[in-house]
Parts: structure tokens; C-alpha cells; sequence
């Protein structure tokens, strides 16, 4: 009987991910976020989706500890999908969905890595959504946002650099605090940080001087990033930087130089740094280091090849043999055991909600939460990029996290609050706050935007 | 008035939005098509790779399926005893020992090829479902391969106590038909007689010496010499004449033909029927260095071979730098030159099928346990080596070696043979040289090449060439 619907299911799994995926480029196309029919039919997939995962775990495995989990996830995400919508009336649906399908998909991983992680996680994504939740209405209630300029820099320089000298080290990154058993990871909020400081110091001013100034706090924070052995958060702060100044001042020339210099700090980074050596060295040839340098990346590909298409169903493979899975890796145990196609649909989920969130910010001609809206979207694509073309081979490993499936409370709370000051710029925007030419220009003044 | 018209300017970034959006969509186009590629390349690779650990993972779900000749004749199985311990059994014992090869002290031969096929399982869902019920592994897949057992038996039986190499191949499709490596053992014992075959090292048993061996071609590297000489001189190569005292001198250095023997007044033809190395080492003088080096690059020396078998490199090396005595010592397959037996054969294969050679394999296709093919592989092209009429020219000299120079022992049979002897020497002392031969049959349609390399047996001609014509023998009556 089991052995029927592991089979079965593999296929269904897959199936509900790739309709779920063509809902997700649909919704792009529609001139407005209002499709009810859609949203209900994604919603329908989500559930389905968990029912046979769930299902297919407590199966394999014979415990009843995942229904119980099951069940605490589905009234998490049945929460989120009826009440922030109840909230917040205006709220974009396709991205609250992917967010509780990524959430949802997320949970299912890690509880079949570790239970009591998974169990962590959960409270953390409960605390996450708590606190969010509350975004979207001091967005609308705060004024000053745009003051606190050097604040932010400031604010980020000081908490990477005092992580640089007191944090403790993780997988030999000198990255993490602990307060009260709880670990965080700060260069996670520092991203948050980074991008109000750069819309607060570029949304009105563009000359060379001002980039030049920013150039120095990001530059700064970069290198603090590089020195505590954290490359990827290094690379998502620096793409960032570089396309927010690009978007922000619409000169290529900054674009260019950005590039160039990106080269030139890689090259001199790779000279200077033994652990940026391995990581290349592991890159080009890992089957050559397979005992050492490439043992991370060579489990990482053997998940992928052995899980093929259509994976090898939950449970069935051997995920545990890469080492951090659950956070740098994760992306490749999903596709050892739901499949590549599903990985494929994963990616095309995440790539159609970048492109949501650049659609959120042509909308916007409040040129500072323009800037955040877009800055927001480019780091989060730019560290899905890093992490599964990491677990890939395609590029180096950096040792980022896929945010909201991988475990790892500061990247999730991270995200989710990211995602929610997107959410509470598109209802502003909704509302008529944020647009040049918009219904309600009486709150536009009174906001003392624009000309 | 200035500053209003930067501000409006600054208003709309959506071009720059717009472009960074699509710079992402290609980035993840090519991120995807990445994962694509890989997954559809690597699959296989991946599950063999021995670091990693779902082969066991598959090994305790399914156990290892048989290998089967072309006929259907068990060449491996895995038995169940009571206690569902498996045994893996070689009927034949020692006959397919390097080709069929073993599995359970790493693997070699089909059981390292096919090891992903093997391990795998098609058979029905019903089946698994059954066998889940009553705790029983499911059957893995069978591989049928290429090998035909007599002609196999016939190459052992031939190379008999000698160290040396058989392989047989299919012209047109790359089949290989048989594999025979000597000194060879019994894979049914491997894990008993392991750790002696490891540390015996002198004898190297577990070295496939078919595709690993590296031996001096010997004259059967005048096939090559000879094919750059007609490139060169395309019209006029049957002009070619020279008077053989026995040796050839050129400055300090000096050829002998084997054995000192003189041939006389030679043409293009008759050099390379009666192997002439003093003829051939007057053509290695006057020929083009860096068109050579061209030549022995299409003939795939110094370079990966289109083989999935593990195989050596063969390695030559011609360029303008060399000295003459190593040219001329090159020319006739002396010298530092390195060849492989599977390698000559390919290079004979493509001379008798029009200069196309195709990739041998020995894989014929995967069937699950109810016998419904899973994967059949086709033959499959890998290009010219040579052009037609350069293999046809060739082809002609081969038959000249048969009908009138040192692989006479083929004449006058039911079938007509071409082919090239060799006898390379391997050290100083004369007489001590590996015998050759390279060659197919029926010469006007070719269908069956067979190579042989006997070590240290003394000439082609005497020791080699018996070999071929049992082989073939057995070929056509098979037939």
C-alpha cells in the first residue's frame, strides 16, 4: 500500500507544483492583484500539496508526530492566507501566497531533516508573522523614515563590526551572537538596514558626491562582511548597493563601474583570502578535492543526481550526507527527494515573485519606498541565485540560506519582515499614498510628497 | 528650472527597473538550464560515484541484476540463498574476467558500466508492492551485452599461456563481440584472492591489457606512416621505389629490417607487405613533421578515445622539433610511441569501413525483470578518421599483407582477410619483441576486426596471425 502512494505521490507532488507555478506567471499578467478564482485555486494546490507531503512522511516513516506537526502547519498558514487579508484589505495576494507556500514547503523539509528543528522553526515563523504584521501599519503611521539616513548606516556599520569582534564563530564564520540560547545572525537585519539607508540617502539626492558617500558606509559594511568570513552576505550587500545607485541615479555608468569593481574585489579577495581560495579551488575541480575541499559541493550534486526528475520520494533519499542541508543546502535535498522538476518549479515560483515585486515598484513614484521595494526584491532573488547556484556548482559556494525553506530563525524573520514592508508600500501605494498622480492627492500632501 | 528638469528625469526608472528584471530572467534561464543540463548529463555518474552513499541505499531496496551475453547466456548473476544472502556468480569463470568484470571489491567491466542499470529496478508497481509485503528486495535490471561467448572462448583458448590482448569488434556498429586479457582470474574468488592480486603486483592480473596495455605498435604503426605518406603525395605515392640492403642509415643512426633480412628492389606496396622497416623508415624521413603530427592527431593519438571502458591514452610524439633518429625510429612504430590494442582496433575499424569509426560498446540494452526493454543503445558514428579513398588505398595494402607478405598464414581460406603484422621489440636484445596483428575480414565487405597483441612471443606473422585465423574461423562458422 505504501509503496502505491510513495509512487503516486511523487507524481502528484510534482503536478501540484507545476500548476501551482503557472498560476504564480499568471497572476504577473494581470493588470491588478484582485483574481479571486485564481487565488482560491493556488490556495487549493498549497493544501493539497501539504496533504500529500505530510502524508507521505508519517507513512514512510510510521509516526504520528507529523500529522500532529500537520496539522499545527495548516493552521498556520489557513491564519495567514484568511487573516492578513482581513487586516489588511488591500494586500498583494500573489506574493502573501508564495509566501505561505514557501513557508509551507519549508516546514515539510526540515521536519524530515530534524523534527526538532523543524518544531523551532515553526515558533520562530509564528513569531516572525507576529511581528510583521504590525509593518504595514507603522509604514503608514511613521514620517521620518526618510530622515534617519546616516542613522541606518551608522547603525548597520556598528552592529557588523561589533559581530566582527565579540560574534562567535559558525562553520568558521565569525557571524553569530548568543543571547539567552538563541543565536542570531545579524548581517540578516543589517540587510534591512542597508536598503532604508540607501533609498533615505539616494531618493533625492544623486549627485557623484552623495553615491560616493554611500559607496563609504556600504563599502564598509562589505568589508566587515568579508573579514568575518560571511562572502555571502558580503555579495548580496554589494549587488544590492550597486543596483539600487544604478535604478536610484539611471546612469549605466555606475552599473559598469559596479561590475568592474566587483571583478576587481573578487580577484583581489581570491589573492588575499585562503577560504575564498578553497571555495574556488572547490568550484572549478570539486571531484579533485572530493575528500576535502569539494566533500560540501560533491554531496550536494550526488543529491541532485541521484534524485533525478521526479525525486526519490520523502524519506526515500539521503539528504543528511550534505553537510549544513538544512540551511546552505536545502535547495538540493529538495531535489533529491521531491525532484528536479519541483526544484525547477521552486525556482520559477521565486523568479515570478521578483518579478511581482518589480511590478509593485514601477507602480511607485515615491521614489524612496521605490527604492526599498526594489532594493528588497534584488537581494532576495540575488541570494537565491547565490545559494542554488552554490548547491549546483555553477558558481562558488557562498553559504547562504534559500530564505524561508531553509532553517535559520534570522534568515526567515529576515525575509518575512522584508516581505511585509513590501506589503505595506503596496497597500499605501493602493490606498493612493504613494502614487505621482493618484486619487487621493489630498493625502499625498498631507504626506508632503512629491513636486 | 534646471533642477525641475532633473528631477522629472529622475521620476521614472521603469526602462531600468524593466532591464534589471530581464538581466535576472537570464541569469535564472541559464541557472536552469544549468540544473537541466546536469541532471540529464550527470544522473548516472552521480549514482556510481562511489562516494556517494544511495548506492546503498538502492543495493538494500533492490538486488543486482544479471548480465547476459548477446545470445542470452547468464555471464552474471546474483543468487538468493535461504537467508536472502547474495552471492554473485560468474559461470564462466576466468573467460569473461576483465570485460564482464566484478563488483564487489569496487568494480571493473560491465558490472562498473552498467552498475547504475544494475542496481536499479523497473519492475512492476505490483511487483514492488508484493515484494515490499514480503520483505523481499526487488529484482534489478539485466544487462545484455555485446559478447559473444564461443568467439570469446575461441580468442582465450588461442592466447592460450601468453600474456596478451584479443579484442574482436563489429565494423559497422563498434559491437565488441569479445575481450580476452591474459594473465587473467577468477572473479568468483575476487575477494579471496584480492589482496594477493593487489600486492602481486609484477603481473598486473587486474590491468585490462586490452585497453589499458600501452605497447610499441610495431609495424602495424606502418598503417599510419603509410596513410601520411598517400596524403602527401596522393598520385604519385605508387612511384615509389627503393633498393633494400637490409638497414638504412641516415647519418649516425641506423634501422635494420627484422631479423637483418634484405628485400631488395621494393615498391609502395611491397614495403608494406613484407613490413620493410628500412624502406619505411626512408619514407618517415621525407614526410611533412607538422603534417604528421595532424595526421596522428584525426587518428586520435595523445588524445580521450570515444570509449566508455576505462582506457589508457596512447601517446606519439611528432613535431619539427624532434631528431631524425627519432623520426625514423617513429615511422616504423619504435621509438617512444605507446599504443593500446583497443585503440589500433578502432583506428583498423574505421580503415574497413570507409574511414567512419564507430564507438564500440558492449552495452546492447537493459531489460527489467519481465523482459521489456528499459534502454537499448544504438550504434552511434564518431566521425571520420581518414577519407574514403585514403581507406580504400589502405584496405588494398592490408589485403597485399595477406596475399603476399608476413600474414600469408591467411591465405587461401574460405574468406579473404587484410590486416597488418607487427613484432615490436620491447628491449635491446634482439629477439625479444611482442607479436601483432591487426586486421579484418571478408576484405571486400568487411564485417569482423579483430586485434591481437601477444607479449614477448617473437614475430606477428608466426604467433599472432594463427590467432586471427582461428578467430575468423570461428566468426564465419558461427555464421
Amino acid at each position: 500500500m505504501q509503496e502505491y502512494i510513495t509512487e503516486l505521490s511523487k507524481y502528484g507532488i510534482t503536478i501540484c507544483m507545476m500548476l501551482y507555478t503557472v498560476c504564480c506567471f499568471v497572476s504577473l499578467w494581470r493588470k491588478n492583484e484582485k483574481v479571486h478564482a485564481l487565488y482560491v485555486l493556488q490556495s487549493i494546490l498549497l493544501f493539497l500539496m501539504q496533504l500529500i507531503l505530510f502524508l507521505n512522511l508519517a507513512l514512510v516513516s510510521g509516526n504520528m508526530k507529523y500529522v500532529f506537526f500537520y496539522v499545527f502547519v495548516q493552521v498556520f498558514l489557513l491564519a495567514c492566507l484568511v487573516m492578513v487579508p482581513i487586516i489588511y484589505e488591500e494586500v498583494n495576494r500573489p506574493l502573501l501566497n508564495i509566501m505561505c507556500m514557501l513557508i509551507g514547503i519549508g516546514l515539510c523539509i526540515i521536519s524530515r531533516l530534524s523534527f526538532n528543528k523543524a518544531v523551532r522553526q515553526y515558533i520562530i515563523v509564528l513569531m516572525s508573522l507576529t511581528i510583521s504584521l504590525f509593518i504595514p501599519y507603522l509604514l503608514s503611521r511613521i514620517k521620518f523614515l526618510k530622515k534617519l539616513t546616516w542613522i541606518y548606516g551608522l547603525v548597520g556599520v556598528v552592529v557588523l563590526g561589533v559581530v566582527l569582534f565579540v560574534g562567535e564563530y559558525t562553520h568558521g564564520s565569525k557571524i553569530t551572537f548568543t543571547i539567552k540560547d538563541i543565536t542570531f545572525q545579524p548581517s540578516e537585519f543589517v540587510k534591512i538596514l542597508l536598503i532604508f539607508f540607501l533609498a533615505a540617502a539616494l531618493w533625492e539626492k544623486t549627485s557623484f558626491l552623495r553615491v560616493a558617500e554611500t559607496a563609504v558606509i556600504a563599502g564598509m559594511e562589505v568589508i566587515i562582511l568579508v573579514a568575518s568570513k560571511d562572502l555571502g552576505s558580503a555579495l548580496i550587500f554589494f549587488a544590492a548597493y550597486v543596483f539600487v545607485v544604478f535604478i536610484a541615479t539611471r546612469n549605466y555608468f555606475y552599473l559598469l563601474l559596479g561590475a568592474a569593481g566587483g571583478c576587481v574585489a573578487s580577484y583581489a579577495a581570491f589573492r588575499l583570502f585562503e577560504h575564498v581560495q578553497t571555495r574556488v579551488y572547490a568550484w572549478r575541480d570539486p571531484w579533485a578535492y572530493i575528500d576535502n575541499k569539494g566533500w560540501a559541493v560533491t554531496q550536494s550534486l550526488f543529491a541532485i543526481g541521484s534524485g533525478s526528475w521526479f525525486g526519490m520520494g520523502l524519506l526515500k533519499g539521503n539528504p543528511k550526507a550534505i553537510p549544513y542541508v538544512d540551511q546552505d543546502f536545502v535547495f538540493s535535498s529538495v531535489c533529491e527527494e521531491l525532484g528536479v522538476l519541483f526544484g525547477i518549479c521552486l525556482i520559477l515560483v521565486i523568479v515570478s515573485c521578483f518579478f511581482m515585486i518589480m511590478k509593485i515598484a514601477i507602480q511607485i513614484h515615491d521614489r524612496f519606498y521605490q527604492l526599498i521595494v526594489y532594493g528588497i526584491g534584488i537581494m532576495y532573488v540575488f541570494q537565491i541565485f547565490l545559494t542554488v547556484g552554490g548547491g549546483i556548482n555553477l558558481i562558488p559556494l557562498t553559504g547562504v540560506t534559500l530564505p524561508f525553506i531553509s532553517y535559520g530563525g534570522s534568515s526567515c524573520m529576515t525575509t518575512m519582515i522584508m516581505f511585509f514592508i513590501i506589503q505595506g508600500i503596496y497597500i499605501r501605494l493602493q490606498k493612493g499614498g504613494g502614487k505621482y498622480v493618484g486619487r487621493k492627492k489630498a493625502e499625498n500632501k498631507a504626506n508632503g510628497q512629491q513636486t | 528650472m534646471e533642477e525641475r528638469k532633473q528631477k522629472t528625469r529622475r521620476m521614472d526608472s521603469k526602462p531600468e527597473i524593466i532591464i534589471s528584471g530581464c538581466f535576472f530572467l537570464i541569469i535564472f534561464a541559464l541557472l536552469i538550464g544549468y540544473l537541466v543540463y546536469f541532471v540529464s548529463t550527470s544522473e548516472q555518474d552521480m549514482i556510481n560515484n562511489s562516494y556517494n552513499s544511495r548506492q546503498e541505499i538502492l543495493l538494500s531496496q533492490n538486488y543486482r541484476g544479471s548480465i547476459f551475453s548477446r545470445d542470452g547466456d547468464v555471464l552474471a548473476e546474483t543468487q538468493m540463498d535461504a537467508g536472502q544472502n547474495e552471492t554473485r556468480i560468474y559461470p564462466y569463470k576466468n573467460l569473461f574476467s576483465h570485460i564482464v568484470g566484478y563488483s564487489t571489491q569496487g568494480r571493473m567491466g560491465v558490472e562498473a558500466l552498467a552498475n547504475y542499470y544494475l542496481i536499479n529496478t523497473n519492475t512492476s508497481l505490483n511487483n514492488k508492492v508484493v515484494n515490499d509485503m514480503a520483505g523481499v528486495k526487488n529484482p534489478g535490471d539485466n544487462v545484455y551485452t555485446t559478447l559473444d561467448v564461443e568467439i570469446q572462448q575461441v580468442a582465450d583458448e588461442q592466447l592460450s599461456i601468453y600474456k596478451g590482448a584479443v579484442i574482436v569488434t563489429e565494423v559497422k556498429t563498434g559491437k565488441v563481440l569479445a575481450l580476452v586479457s591474459h594473465p587473467d582470474f577468477d572473479p568468483n574468488e575476487i575477494n579471496d584472492i584480492w589482496d594477493s592480486l593487489i600486492n602481486n603486483d609484477s603481473s598486473s592480473v587486474l590491468v585490462n591489457r586490452a585497453t589499458q596495455g600501452l605497447y610499441p605498435p610495431g609495424s602495424t604503426f606502418k598503417i599510419i606512416t603509410a596513410l601520411e605518406y598517400i596524403r602527401e603525395n596522393p598520385n604519385t605515392y605508387n612511384n615509389y621505389v627503393f633498393g633494400c640492403p637490409g638497414y638504412f642509415r641516415f647519418e649516425d643512426s641506423k634501422i635494420n629490417c627484422y631479423h637483418g633480412s634484405s628485400h631488395g628492389q621494393v615498391n609502395f606496396e611491397k614495403s608494406f607487405a613484407k613490413s620493410c622497416n628500412s624502406s619505411f623508415a626512408n619514407i618517415g624521413m621525407g614526410l611533412d613533421r607538422t603534417a604528421f603530427a595532424d595526421t596522428l592527431d584525426d587518428l586520435l593519438f595523445n588524445r580521450k578515445l570515444p570509449l566508455t571502458l576505462t582506457y589508457a591514452k596512447s601517446s606519439v610524439q611528432v613535431s619539427e622539433d624532434i631528431s631524425d633518429d627519432e623520426m625514423m625510429q617513429t615511422s616504423i612504430g619504435q621509438g617512444k610511441t605507446q599504443i593500446t590494442p583497443i585503440h589500433l582496433n578502432m583506428i583498423t575499424c574505421a580503415i574497413a569501413n570507409k574511414g567512419l569509426l564507430m564507438k564500440p560498446y558492449v552495452i546492447d540494452r537493459v531489460e527489467n525483470d519481465a523482459g521489456n526493454v528499459v534502454k537499448a543503445f544504438k550504434p552511434s558514428g564518431y566521425g571520420k578518421l581518414m577519407e574514403e579513398s585514403e581507406a580504400e588505398i589502405l584496405k588494398s595494402l592490408m589485403i597485399s599483407v595477406v596475399e603476399s607478405g608476413t600474414a600469408s598464414k591467411l591465405k587461401g581460406l574460405s574468406y579473404t582477410a587484410a590486416g597488418k603484422t607487427g613484432s615490436a621489440e620491447y628491449n635491446n636484445v634482439k629477439g625479444d619483441s611482442h607479436a601483432w596483428f591487426t586486421g579484418f575480414a571478408p576484405a571486400e565487405d568487411p564485417e569482423v576486426c579483430v586485434t591481437i597483441i601477444v607479449e614477448g612471443a617473437g614475430s606477428g606473422g608466426d604467433y599472432a596471425v594463427p590467432i586471427a585465423r582461428r578467430i575468423f574461423d570461428a566468426y564465419f562458422r558461427e555464421k
